[in-house]
């Protein structure tokens, strides 16, 4: 049996579902290649972070240019041309170059912080080949007691003056949190967004208890991270009109195959090749073929959303109710033994 | 005429321009004040920037100046076209290979920035004196007087060598030229092509050594032949004048400018003349000729081809009128009749009389004077005073013009506020500080006026000797005209004061003409900075009817992001009061300016900048002037009235600026000067400072130890001894072993304090409640400033413990008083940590040789040293000989001290049946290697002197100078990485390998730091620096390990941010080892390009990530059977990129050519690897395999 896994993502043709998520994969040429080798349906490149581009800015200004002009001897320590690249301009040289050695598409990932950092990055973006951008709308409102309405507000009118700005078609990367994401969901496709990616994994500090210090912390997902995304899968895929991708957790042929059945028009993969390599990709898309095939799936778009909201049978599952009958404490004790206090 | 080729540069880039195109290879090295055209062409050439010839010329640095000068002489034997650029004590090194490449006739053109050569004192400022050394041998010496002479005698510097064979050095001043921003008219390719004969190209090409055509040269010739064949080339240098005549003529056909070998300007019936070289020229000309327009006859002769010196167009340069001559001379010689331009005048007037070639009655005065040695003032009332000199009867010769000597009585008078400044010039004066842009917005300025307007412009810097929190004056003249005036702006227009501070410390409007406009950042409002003002400033705006304008820039900074950089602010209120541009044409012009300045560093600097430009006129205030001066406030003295009197009368005049006051008598006559003067000069640069939590500190004393400045100490002290503290002031109980019942204070010097932050980021105790109080936090320096004053001063009264009982370590070396303290150096400096902790460990017998660099500008540059005594007396003895021979140096010192030693020794064994046997006994066999067993010897000493006295041997007489050398002197060599790696390392390799008792303390920030950053070969593989624009391509040289190869050497490599109780044992074992000892002391450096505040951690990360190994070999380990190197750090466990990513100096080429940064990055980890590797193998071998 011929099983067809084609699929449509922002209006990318792609042969299946599997493409790179953003990540530091990209920075290798070598890697890149290696990628395409194993099949992958397109690449998204890591993301163009302007925040970085402004503290490195700032960051040059005061220490390499802070101390010139203070001492008769020495009114400079570094040479007059040696300016950081205070520009996406690597980014989008790495962006040509990948163009220039694979035929997938390349999907250019954008986090920007001034209103003309979002448009003029975007702009940037598309100018070095991009097929299509990702803007990684990612806000920190831990800092400024900001109303949520007018956050979401300032998203909107971001994801609407980039989609304004190019022709190849966005994407936006979101959190989980949202009051009513499939509220915001419906605005960013109203803005003209193509697509919506479930979910931005967070940089998550810990904290160092010895030395009283936070700390870095990077951890690949787990598999456990994809029950989030596959509810909220499925709950969009019947509400919206836009293109969904999943990112977080796709870790095993099964994986993919959940989230494409909560709606999935592509799944994202990122730890899995880290941990395993590129050739895992190939091995997943051979193993999700086998299980079409054995399930007698003529193709992909047959299984696509067959477990959305409203298609699934117990549609109750999803929502709130089943979290109270989850938390049973007979359920617990079947699944973790006897409660002991 | 301004035209599409004028440009706006200093002379070195001008020269450097010429140069570049001129060349095929370019041998470098750095040194004040050329090292902008050395810089410059390495970028260029890491740029692919072409010469003439289409291609691009190869840069090479070498290990000195005698190795450029070297290079040089192979590059030209083997018919390349080289140049070089240096000054001063460079230029001497290059002297052996002159007189070789003005032997062989060979076309050559080096460019020189004229500078002091080091006698009593290092000057890095101008004068002949270096140039001056060269005249005898054998290259022709052209000399520029500004911007665009420099440009313009470059191009026929570089032509002349090739058509005459002789070798070129061109020189201009150092400083006073090199520096000076100025318009000039630039060089196209295309005339450069006119000026340079190719077939001259040719010629030289033929005359290359080549094994298809052998030659040889360089012969060692006999007394037969070797002088015929030196008087073999006469017949080039009587054909020089000529050809370089020749090329002057076609260069003013070709550019309009015309140059003589003696330019002479003046009215033909001219009486009095001036002959002058060098930028002293132009401010003659300007001078003479407004003399004349008051009816006087004067003129001048500037001297351009001093060698050869042609006498025919000397004498035919001159007017026959002329009466009485006064050369000038900027160089000192003494001893000798006069100076040299004097002499040959002399010479040049003598022969022409005896053959005819002027007439009978030309017969004029000749008298020479010496003036502007390294860079004083030569400005119009003193060329008016020498005119005046020969005005009279008897003009006084060899005189000094320019200072005031009361003691030989040679200077004459001049009028101090003599000015000849045109009506249509424009001038301005900005004093700031280094850290907040002043410089940067004028250079911004001059361009904009430049070349934006019709007007031409000038601008010069002026550096105070700190290089944290220095002040910077700018003088900027712009007008109609080309500006000739290379001299300080006397009477300025508009004088911008960017630092409230300095109002109180300096005489800020010393400057201002009458009527001028006087601009004050300040923080006080324009209804109360009135009152504000100290009286004498009142009366000076009063007096000088002043339009007087404040504005809160920091205000305006802080609510634009822009930090400290008020420069931009600042620039704008200067367009906006000045009326120089309409104001909305002047902020468009600043706003396009930021937008080329900063562009390239990004959107968010432009930003900042723009919004600090729109910010800055609504906080601009005119102040309403009162018609009497009524503040009740003074000027502050610039030290304090308990200051010995030397302080007084000479250090403080020198801090409140007026140095140039002080008459020759004031000064020792042999360079030497008192230690402990830094504690006399009250900076107060710190905007916060460290305050102490005693509840919180565990008294590990790591921020006393890696404070830069000594600006936070620590004592223990009995609480018998707290007297009438101060009301504030705190302590706690003192935890120790060995020492019970004291109190412990840790104090902040809040007036010396830099705020570097390092203490507080070093600081290990925390409140657990919440972790971002700890034992010391910054705290705004303004609330607290009184109490901590207080506190500070009844802190230093307090009794220093006697440490010697306690085990060393980090908390018992700080408890010593240090003896280097509140340095000149850079906030969060990662070199004077170590050199501080040094003092603490041996500096009651500690002598310093010190290699010119930044220890020896931080520990020697006046106006104040940070050398210092303690309470009986006793500190370090400091002297500084060169860059290049400090180990030398330091063995000389070592050498005569072991004389003395063993005299002393050798005296009282002699004496041993007056003085008891026992006594001597327990003086010459105390080992004395401990604290207490010097302590003990001092006590010896003492008893000695006093058992002398009854002695009538003479043996006794002879021993009584020499007595205190039986305690055992400490002898370091301290210096950077650019004199041990490099220019001193041959005699760093000869020292240690004597086996003498010597110690070297390298500060290695893996670049010439003092210099501006250029490249060592300390500099890590994948760095950019200057000199290695293209990112440094190979790995640094490991200094330890060749050390090491010695087997009797004491080698460590130390970090204090990554172990400090490692540092302190490394540096107390050093000097304990009796043999050479060598300490590599990593040391971070603002031209790593990270904020310093986090020094401490990078040095963490670079020893975890095996970047900076540290270990100790120790010779006597080996000898006791065990493997000598002892490995002080774990296996590197951190990518190296983690360190690198830190730092500006790796980034910049990460960014720039990510492909090679990567190829070295991945090598430079790979190295990491196989070093360590290599350690280990050292650290776990037998004993004879060390060696």
């Amino acid at each position: 049996m011929n099983v067809d896994l084609k699929t449509q993502y922002l209006g990318l043709n792609l042969p299946h579902p599997l493409v790179v998520g953003a990540s530091p994969l990209v920075d290798s040429l070598d890697r890149v290649r290696e990628i395409e080798d194993a099949g992958a349906a397109a690449l998204i490149m890591h993301s163009l972070f302007e925040e970085q581009i402004l503290m490195d800015e700032l960051a040059e200004d005061s220490y390499v240019h802070g101390h010139e002009e203070t001492f008769a001897e020495a009114t400079s320590y570094f040479p007059a041309s040696s300016t950081f690249a205070l520009n996406p301009e690597t980014y989008l040289e790495r962006i040509r170059k990948i163009k220039e050695i694979v035929s997938m598409p390349v999907i250019g990932s954008l986090n920007g912080r001034t209103p003309s950092g979002w448009t003029d990055y975007a702009s940037d973006i598309e100018s070095a080949g991009a097929d299509a951008l990702e803007l990684n709308l990612y806000f920190q409102p831990a800092l400024h007691a900001d109303h949520p309405a007018k956050i979401e507000e300032d998203a909107i009118k971001i994801v609407k003056s980039v989609c304004d700005r190019v022709q190849i078609p966005v994407a936006v990367k979101l959190s989980p949190y949202f009051t009513s994401l499939p509220h915001f969901v419906k605005q960013v496709a109203g803005a003209g967004a193509k697509g919506v990616v479930l979910f931005n994994r967070f940089y998550q500090p810990d904290i160092d208890i010895e030395e009283l210090k936070t700390v870095p912390q990077l951890k690949l997902s787990e598999s456990s991270e994809l029950l989030l995304r596959l509810r909220w899968l499925a709950i969009l895929k019947d509400q919206v009109s836009i293109d969904l991708s999943c990112s977080g957790g796709v870790h095993t042929p099964v994986d993919v195959i959940k989230a494409v059945m909560s709606g999935a028009d592509s799944v994202q993969l990122v730890s899995c090749l880290l941990k395993n390599g590129a050739g895992y990709l190939s091995a997943l898309r051979t193993q999700l073929l086998h299980w079409l095939e054995e399930h007698e799936y003529p193709s992909l778009q047959e299984m696509k959303g067959s477990m959305s909201y409203r298609n699934t049978p117990n549609p109750d599952a999803i929502e709130r109710a089943n979290y109270v009958k989850i938390l049973t404490a007979a359920q617990i004790q079947d699944r973790f033994g006897p409660v002991k206090w | 005429m301004k035209d599409d080729s004028t440009q706006i540069h200093d002379a070195n880039e001008a020269v450097a321009s010429v140069a570049y195109r001129l060349s095929e290879n370019i041998v470098i090295y750095p040194i004040t004040p050329s090292s902008p055209m050395a810089e410059l062409s390495d970028e260029w050439s890491s740029m692919k920037r072409k010469n003439l010839w289409d291609a691009v010329p190869q840069v090479a640095q070498m290990q000195s100046e005698g190795g450029a000068a070297g290079a040089v002489h192979g590059n030209l034997q083997a018919g390349s076209m080289a140049t070089t650029f240096t000054a001063s004590q460079g230029l001497l090194l290059m002297i052996p290979n002159m007189y070789k490449i003005a032997g062989e006739l060979t076309p050559f053109c080096m460019h020189v920035t004229a500078r002091s050569l080091a006698t009593h004192a290092l000057s890095i400022f101008g004068d002949h004196s270096d140039v001056m050394a060269c005249r005898q041998t054998g290259f022709a010496m052209l000399a520029s007087n500004s911007v665009q002479e420099a440009h313009d005698l470059a191009a026929i510097a570089h032509s002349a060598t090739l058509k005459s064979r002789i070798p070129f050095l061109h020189f201009f001043d150092g400083f006073r030229t090199s520096h000076e921003v100025n318009t000039y008219q630039a060089l196209s390719n295309e005339v450069l092509r006119q000026l340079v004969d190719e077939e001259d190209v040719r010629a030289h090409q033929r005359r290359a050594l080549t094994p298809d055509a052998p030659i040889i040269r360089g012969t060692a010739q006999n007394p037969d032949v070797f002088f015929q064949a030196r008087e073999a080339a006469n017949s080039y240098y009587d054909a020089l004048p000529g050809i370089v005549e020749d090329l002057m003529e076609s260069f003013h056909k070709i550019t309009g400018r015309a140059y003589k070998l003696f330019d002479y300007v003046g009215p033909d019936d001219a009486e009095e003349l001036i002959i002058i070289m060098g930028s002293g020229a132009e401010t003659v000309e300007q001078t003479s000729a407004w003399l004349n327009r008051k009816g006087r006859k004067t003129g001048v002769l500037k001297v351009r081809l001093f060698r050869p010196f042609s006498i025919e167009r000397f004498v035919q340069a001159i007017p026959p009128s002329i009466r009485k001559i006064a050369v000038l001379d900027r160089t000192k010689e003494p001893g000798a009749i006069g100076e040299p331009l004097y002499q040959d005048v002399l010479s040049a007037l003598a022969e022409a009389r005896a053959s005819g070639e002027t007439p009978e009655t030309f017969n004029p005065v000749v008298v020479g004077g010496r003036y502007g040695l390294g860079s004083k003032e030569f400005d119009p009332g003193m060329v008016r005073a020498v005119y005046d000199n020969l005005k009279t009867d008897k003009p006084r010769n060899h005189f000094t013009i320019g200072i005031v000597d009361d003691v030989t009585h040679t200077s004459l008078d001049w009028d101090k506020n003599f000015s000849i400044q045109a009506e249509d010039v424009f001038s301005a004066v900005f004093i700031g500080l280094g850290s907040d842009g002043t410089v940067g917005a004028n250079k911004n300025t001059i361009k904009i006026i430049g070349t934006e307007t019709d007007n031409y412009a000038q601008a010069y810097f002026v550096y105070d000797s700190k290089k944290s929190g220095a002040m910077t004056v700018s003088h900027l003249r712009f007008g109609p005209r080309p500006i000739h005036a290379p001299y300080l702006v006397g009477n300025a227009h508009f004088v911008g004061c960017h630092q409230y501070s300095f109002i109180d410390r300096f005489d800020v409007l010393d400057r201002a003409a009458n009527k001028a406009v006087f601009l004050l950042n300040s923080p006080h409002s324009v209804d109360t900075i009135w009152e504000r003002l100290p009286q004498e400033v009142q009366q000076t705006i009063i007096d000088k009817q002043l339009e007087f304008y404040v504005i809160d820039a920091y205000k305006v900074s802080r609510e634009t992001g822009m930090g400290s950089r008020i420069n931009t602010i600042m620039q704008t209120c200067f367009f906006a009061i000045s009326g120089i541009l309409p104001r909305d044409e002047a902020i468009e012009k600043i706003k396009n300016t930021i937008e080329k300045t900063y562009s390239r560093k990004g959107r968010a600097v432009v930003e900042k900048n723009y919004a600090a430009v729109d910010g800055t006129l609504a906080n601009l205030h005119k102040v309403e002037i009162p018609e009497t001066a009524t503040s009740t406030r003074q000027m502050l003295p610039p030290v304090a009235e308990a200051a010995p009197d030397f302080v007084q009368k000479v250090t403080g005049v020198m801090l409140a600026g007026k140095g140039d006051l002080l008459p020759v008598s004031a000064f020792p006559i042999d360079g030497t000067w008192p230690v402990a003067t830094s504690q006399w000069e009250k900076r107060r640069i710190a905007l916060q400072v460290p305050t102490w939590e005693p509840d919180l500190c565990i008294q590990c004393a790591k921020c006393v130890l890696v404070c830069p400045h000594a600006a936070i100490r620590a004592k223990a002290y009995p609480e018998s001894s707290m007297v009438a503290s101060p009301e504030d002031f705190l302590s706690k109980e003192f935890r120790s072993r060995e020492v019970k019942e004291h109190l412990y204070t840790i104090q902040v010097a809040p007036d010396d304090c830099t705020g570097c932050q390092l203490c507080v980021n070093v600081c290990p105790a925390k409140d657990r409640k919440s972790p971002n109080r700890k034992a010391i936090n910054m705290t705004d320096l303004d609330p607290v400033l009184e109490r901590e004053q207080k506190n500070y001063d009844y802190f230093l009264e307090l009794p220093e413990l006697d440490n010697s009982e306690m085990r060393l370590d980090v908390k018992s070396s700080q408890l010593k008083k240090p003896l280097f303290e509140y340095s000149g150096a850079c906030s969060g400096c990662g070199e004077t940590p170590y050199i501080k902790l040094l003092t603490q460990l041996v500096g009651d017998r500690l002598m310093i040789a010190n290699a010119t660099g930044c220890s020896s500008i931080y520990g020697g540059n006046l106006p104040t040293t940070p050398y210092t005594v303690d309470a009986n007396g006793r500190g370090p003895t400091w002297s500084n000989s060169l860059f290049e021979d400090n180990a030398e140096f330091g063995f000389g010192l070592r050498m005569a001290v072991d004389y003395k030693a063993n005299t002393a020794a050798g005296l009282v064994t002699a004496l041993a049946s007056e003085l008891g046997d026992d006594f001597v006994q327990a003086i010459v066999a105390n080992p004395q290697d401990s604290q207490k067993s010097i302590d003990q010897q001092r006590q010896q000493v003492l008893a000695l002197r006093e058992r002398l006295k009854g002695i009538k041997d003479p043996r006794a007489r002879m021993l009584e100078p020499l007595a205190d050398y039986l305690v055992r002197k400490s002898v370091w060599c301290i210096g950077g990485d650019g004199w041990a790696y490099d220019i001193g390392f041959g005699g760093l390799d000869q020292v240690l390998a004597s086996g003498q008792n010597i110690n070297i303390l390298v500060l290695d920030t893996e670049v010439y730091s003092n210099t501006g950053g250029q490249s060592s070969k300390s500099t890590p593989m994948g760095a950019v620096a200057k000199f290695a624009a293209g990112g440094k391509a190979r790995g640094k040289k490991d200094l330890g390990l060749i050390a090491m190869g010695y087997g009797h050497v004491y080698v460590a490599t130390v970090a204090m941010g990554a172990k400090d109780l490692q540092t302190v044992q490394a540096l107390a074992e050093a000097e304990a080892y009796d043999g050479p000892s060598l300490v590599i002391a990593y040391s971070h450096c603002v031209a790593h390009g990270y904020d310093l505040a986090q020094g401490l951690d990078q040095q963490k990360l670079a020893v975890q990530t095996g970047y900076w190994p540290i270990y100790r070999f120790d010779p006597r380990r080996a000898a006791e059977g065990q493997p000598g190197l002892k490995l002080d750090c774990k296996e590197p466990d951190t990518p190296l990129r983690e360190y690198m990513n830190n730092e500006m100096r790796f980034r910049i080429l990460q960014n720039s050519n990510p492909a090679q940064a990567k190829i070295l990055a991945e090598e430079a980890q790979k190295q990491i690897h196989v070093r360590y590797n290599h350690y280990q193998s050292l650290a776990t071998a037998k004993p004879e395999q060390d060696a």
